[in-house]
Formats: C-alpha cells, sequence, structure tokens
C-alpha cells in the first residue's frame, strides 16, 4: 500500500473507525444470535475500507446513501454508537425512535440518507440528492454505495444515465464483493469488471482493490473534487469481500468456496493498515494499538448499555410519524 | 367568473407554487412548456424515459430539503417505479423515525373514456391507499384541480395528485385570486335527502346528471365528491348516510378491493351509520376487466349517468 501523502493522523483515524465498525458488528452479530437484536443483521466485515476510505473524502454537508448492510457507512459518516445500537435493540431511543431496525438506520443530520433493505433501492434517491446539490450550487456532493448485485439492476443503470446526462455531483461506489447473497457474480454479470460499465454512460470509472484504504481514498478524493468542480460523476468499483455470510443468521447458507473467503481474510484492510503503520517507525506501536482497540470495545460497550438502558418505545407510539405534521 | 380547463388550472397551480417556493423543481418525461419559458430549464427538467429513478430522485431531492414535483404524465407509468412508491417514499418517514420530512408530489392521470386501451385507462389509486405513508388527491372540477394542487405541493408528505384524463378539457370557473383547498375536506356537490351518491373524479358529473334525471321522478340525491382519497373525509360521507339512509358510490375503477370498497366499509362499520341504513349500499363500478378498445367495449364496461340513476332508483325503491 501507499499511503498518498496521507498524514499519519489522519491514517490511524481512518484506522479507529475501521476498527470500531468491526468490533460495533461484532457486538452486534453475538446480541443478535443471543435474541437481544431482531431481525437480521448483515455484516459489512472485510470491507471496512470502502466506507472509510470514501467517507474520509467528504465533508458533513455531502450526502451518502447505504445498502442493507449499512452499519460500516453510518459510522464512516460519523453516526453515534449509542443511537445505532439502542436502534438495533429497538429501543425509544435509536435512530429511528425503534421503527427501523439494522436495514433502516439513518442520520440526515450528517448527510446519511439511510440504510436501505432494497437492493439497488437507494441509488435513485441518492442521486436526487445529487440533483438538490447541483440545485443548490454550494459544491456539495452525494455517494451512492452499493454492491455487484445492484448493478445488474434497473435502479443502477437510470441513475448513472441521468447523473451523467445532468453532470450531477455524485460518486457511485460499486462494493463488489464478488457474491449477491449466494450468487456469484461470475454468472450474475457479464463482465468482471463493474467500473468498466462507466463508459457506457460517458463517465469516469475506476477500478480499486477495495481493501487497500490508500486506494480508496484516492480514487473517491479524486472524484469528489471533479464532482464538487462540476465535472460529473464517477464510478468507483471496489474489489472487496465479506467475511461473513449474507446474514448472521445461524442458519444462513454459505456456499463460497472456504479457499476464497480464506485467501481475502489474509488481504484484510484493517491488518493492512496496521501493518502499513507499524512500518513505520514511531506511528503505531502494539501498545497504542491495543489501546485503541480496548478504547473502542469500552464505547461498544457503552453503547450496549445505553441500549439496554432505554425502554422500549410504548405501543401506541406504532401509529405516531405515519405522515409528517 | 372566467372559466378555464380543469389542464390549466392545474397548471396554473404549479406556476404559482413554483413562482411561490424557489426549493420547488418539476421532472417530467417532457418538460411543461409554460414551465419551462418561466422558470427555466434547470429548474423544470425534460428527462430520460426513467419513472423509476425520477421518482427516487424525487425522495432524495425532498430529504434535501427541496420540494419536488414528478410528473409521471399518466399512472400507468408509476407501475415502473413501484418499488420507489411502495417500499421507500410511502415508508421512509415512518421508518426512519420521522427524522425528516419529505414534501413530494407526483402527478399522473387516470381513467379511461377515451380509446386508449388496457394500459392506459386505469384507475388505480386502491392499490396506493392500501399503503400507509401516501396522501392523494382526485380533484373532479377546475377548481378544485388548482386548489387542491397548490396544498398538495406545500404538504410535507408525499402525495399523489390523481387527474382524470376525461376531465382535461373541461371548463370550470376558477377564480384569478389565490386560493387553496385542504385535504381531506369532503365537497357536497349538491344537496339531496332520499340518497347519498358518494362519487369519484369523473362520475361526480355523471352522478350530477344522474341527479337531474331523478329528480323528475321525485328523488332527492345528495352528491358528495371526497375529493381526497388520503385523508378521506369520512364524517361528511357518514353524516349524509345518517341523512338520507341510503348509498350509492360511483367509482370508475373496478370493484375489487377499490375505494368504492373502502367508502361502504367506512359507512357500514360506524354503528349510528349503520343503523342509519334503510337498504343495502350499491357500487357502480367499472366491470372487473381491463379496459377494452372498441367503443361498444369501453361504454359497457364504465359506469355512467343511467347505471347511477338506477342504482339509486335501487336503493329508494322506486323500480
Amino acid at each position: 500500500m501507499v499511503d498518498m501523502d496521507i498524514s499519519p493522523q489522519k491514517q490511524r483515524e481512518m484506522l479507529k473507525i475501521m476498527q470500531k465498525i468491526r468490533r460495533f458488528e461484532e457486538r452486534a452479530s453475538d446480541d443478535y444470535v443471543a435474541g437481544d437484536i431482531y431481525g437480521t443483521v448483515h455484516c459489512y466485515i472485510g470491507e471496512e475500507a470502502v466506507a472509510v476510505g470514501v467517507c474520509s473524502a467528504l465533508n458533513i454537508d455531502d450526502q451518502i446513501i447505504s445498502t442493507h448492510r449499512g452499519h460500516g457507512h453510518c459510522i464512516a459518516k460519523g453516526a453515534d454508537l449509542n443511537r445505532m445500537m439502542a436502534e438495533l435493540y429497538g429501543r425509544e431511543t435509536g435512530y429511528c425512535k425503534g421503527k427501523g431496525g439494522s436495514m433502516h438506520i439513518a442520520d440526515f443530520s450528517i448527510g446519511m440518507l439511510g440504510a436501505n433493505g432494497i437492493v439497488a433501492g437507494g441509488i435513485s434517491i441518492i442521486t436526487g440528492a445529487g440533483l438538490a446539490a447541483q440545485l443548490e450550487g454550494k459544491g456539495r456532493v452525494a455517494v451512492s454505495f452499493f454492491g455487484d448485485g445492484a448493478s445488474g439492476a434497473g435502479p443502477f443503470h437510470e441513475s448513472l444515465n441521468i447523473a451523467a446526462a445532468w453532470k450531477l455531483p455524485m460518486i457511485y461506489v460499486c462494493e463488489n464483493n464478488l457474491w449477491a447473497v449466494n450468487t456469484s457474480a461470475k454468472t450474475a454479470l457479464s463482465i468482471e469488471d463493474i467500473g468498466s460499465k462507466a463508459a457506457g454512460y460517458g463517465m469516469p470509472g475506476v477500478i480499486v482493490d477495495g481493501n487497500d484504504i490508500f486506494a480508496v481514498y484516492e480514487a473517491a478524493h479524486e472524484a469528489v473534487s471533479r464532482a464538487r468542480a462540476g465535472d460529473g460523476p464517477t464510478l468507483i468499483e471496489c474489489k472487496t469481500y465479506r467475511h461473513r455470510r449474507h446474514t448472521e443468521r445461524p442458519t444462513q447458507p454459505d456456499i463460497r468456496p472456504q479457499a476464497e473467503i480464506d485467501g481475502w481474510i489474509q488481504k484484510d484492510p484493517i491488518e493492512r493498515l496496521v501493518r502499513h503503520l507499524q512500518k513505520q517507525q514511531g506511528q503505531l506501536s502494539s501498545e497504542e494499538w491495543q489501546k485503541i482497540d480496548d478504547e473502542i470495545l469500552q464505547e461498544i460497550e457503552e453503547s450496549v448499555n445505553f441500549a439496554k438502558a432505554s425502554p422500549f418505545p410504548s405501543p401506541d407510539r406504532a401509529t405516531e410519524d405515519v405522515f409528517a405534521e | 367568473m372566467r372559466e378555464i380547463s380543469y389542464a390549466d388550472a392545474g397548471m396554473e397551480a404549479l406556476l404559482e407554487e413554483m413562482e411561490r417556493d424557489p426549493n420547488t423543481f418539476h421532472l417530467s418525461t417532457d418538460a411543461p412548456v409554460p414551465l419551462v419559458d418561466k422558470f427555466g430549464d434547470s429548474r423544470v427538467r425534460g428527462t430520460p424515459i426513467a419513472e423509476g429513478a425520477l421518482t427516487g430522485m424525487g425522495i432524495g431531492a425532498a430529504g434535501s430539503g427541496f420540494r419536488p414535483i414528478i410528473d409521471w404524465r399518466m399512472i400507468t407509468f408509476s407501475f415502473v417505479a413501484m418499488d420507489q412508491i411502495v417500499n421507500q417514499a410511502s415508508k421512509i418517514h415512518y421508518m426512519f423515525g420521522g427524522q425528516t420530512k419529505f414534501p413530494l408530489l407526483y402527478r399522473a392521470t387516470v381513467g379511461g373514456g377515451v380509446r386508449m386501451a388496457a394500459q392506459h385507462s386505469q384507475s388505480p389509486y386502491s392499490m396506493f391507499m392500501n399503503l400507509a405513508g401516501l396522501k392523494m388527491i382526485l380533484p373532479s372540477t377546475p377548481y378544485d384541480a388548482k386548489g387542491l394542487l397548490k396544498t398538495a405541493i406545500r404538504d410535507d408528505n408525499p402525495v399523489i395528485s390523481f387527474e382524470s384524463t376525461r376531465l382535461l378539457t373541461m371548463l370550470g370557473q376558477v377564480p384569478e385570486e389565490e386560493y387553496t383547498i385542504p385535504l381531506g375536506i369532503a365537497d357536497i356537490k349538491r344537496e339531496g335527502k332520499d340518497v347519498t351518491i358518494v362519487a369519484l373524479a369523473w362520475l361526480v358529473h355523471e352522478s350530477l346528471a344522474a341527479a337531474e334525471i331523478l329528480e323528475k321522478e321525485g328523488i332527492s340525491a345528495e352528491v358528495i365528491d371526497p375529493r381526497s382519497l388520503v385523508p378521506m373525509d369520512t364524517e361528511t360521507i357518514r353524516e349524509s348516510v345518517r341523512k338520507t339512509g341510503r348509498l350509492v358510490v360511483a367509482d370508475e375503477a373496478g370493484p375489487t378491493c377499490g375505494a368504492s370498497a373502502e367508502i361502504t366499509a367506512l359507512v357500514t362499520e360506524d354503528e349510528g351509520t349503520f343503523k342509519c341504513l334503510k337498504s343495502a349500499i350499491r357500487r357502480v363500478c367499472a366491470l372487473q376487466v381491463p379496459i377494452p378498445y372498441s367503443p361498444t367495449l369501453e361504454d359497457a364496461v364504465f359506469p355512467d349517468r343511467n347505471k347511477i340513476a338506477e342504482a339509486a332508483r335501487q336503493v329508494v325503491g322506486s323500480n
């Protein structure tokens, strides 16, 4: 990995956010299996460099939209862990007052326009945010995160076409983790490189190692600069992999070859950044790394305590919020 | 008072509201010339034929501080945007805990009668009523169209405006002065005492014509136009039925799970209103078939003033 002159301080900040995502999801998975979290949980573990690399190139008023695998994007954009965990726990203090759960966490105040339970469901919504940014004219940009599965769906095509035709300040980030649940991208897609689809829409397409946070950051930074300058959208394909099954449901089948999984775990984005920092004299000692991790674990523990101490919403709240008053 | 068409009344509403609020903008597959002329091609955009994306983009822009107007043109085309309507627009305010508003107008023409065959003659508003989280208007006159559209644009929720194809050229009195019509307030288009006819869109006019026929026979019909389907002015309808004791519901859609079924249920499930009923309720709807093309077939499928009058005679017991 080449760090593109990213300051060691910023590199450590990126590392912390990636580790925060990982520890948050490890805990969410445990608490889901224990029955304290309901429905389902989709873990982003293994793909953290994409969300963190991209969001590190954004400002607070830039907007993003996520997928069903959304915790990483939330945390990378600066979401509050307490309110996230409380939402997973179905509590009144959660981001959505317990109405959304894992697949619908949003925080509009930090430009996080929501996780989404429909594959490709968010792509056109965030393209509308990009149109809003263009009409507003203040240089804000909008980012759509989606997976390889979404790249074969209609909203991908419609949205990229419009964004390119109108030069919207958009960055489309495809997290190609090679599998849509248990369907291989090799069988579902006609080409290997989703980034090459950009040519068909008349926008730049960039293909990066999605487990190399510096490569992701650099591609995002360049795309954001283009978008802010009014030069239109970019499609960035990040080759990555989820370490876990599609969901944390214990009965969730996983047909992916073990050798493939093991190979990608060897390319773990967090370990790669740790190694990179440790190679640089004085940037991250083992003790420092341990301390960072301990602090993160403490923060996660506090979020769980916050969630557990929060009340469930009273049943009469079920009829609130159907409409804005 | 001046007279303008239903279509022009709708366009006036847009011109006035876009003038009033610079955060409004307009997307449709053909940009309306009067809007482009006044507001330019940045705020009024002709788009690719991609209703799914337009529908979703409206949601994202609404959640980003804008007040989008998306014209699907025909309700037919909304069906290619169903994910965005059903999974996103109707639920987004609720599932995110009400943390931000989504002020958003979708417009579409509905109904048949213009020989456009099955795909372009539909009245599927009950499909959308079945969702929670969308408001919807169904104006029957130029006056109502303008007043309801202005309110819909100012509403902080997604609103669908169903606009009757048959009524687009209809002329009606519309004042030059500013006015709005609140959602959820039915309009009693004609007062009567023997039978209540709740009618939607084009069938408001057929029901008024039926009431004229019935009057000559000594039957006094009250014609009520709900004007908005969500929210529905349940109380005005029930009050009328408590007065007349009889109900006919006229709808250009088929009867199965239609707005007509909903209106019927709203009346019968209210104990006080149910006790006032003197006869069974009758619905006058389209036949439950795709709308056919040939005039003899299409005219046979849709209700009209004669079918409404006949239903009224039956409930009054005078035939």
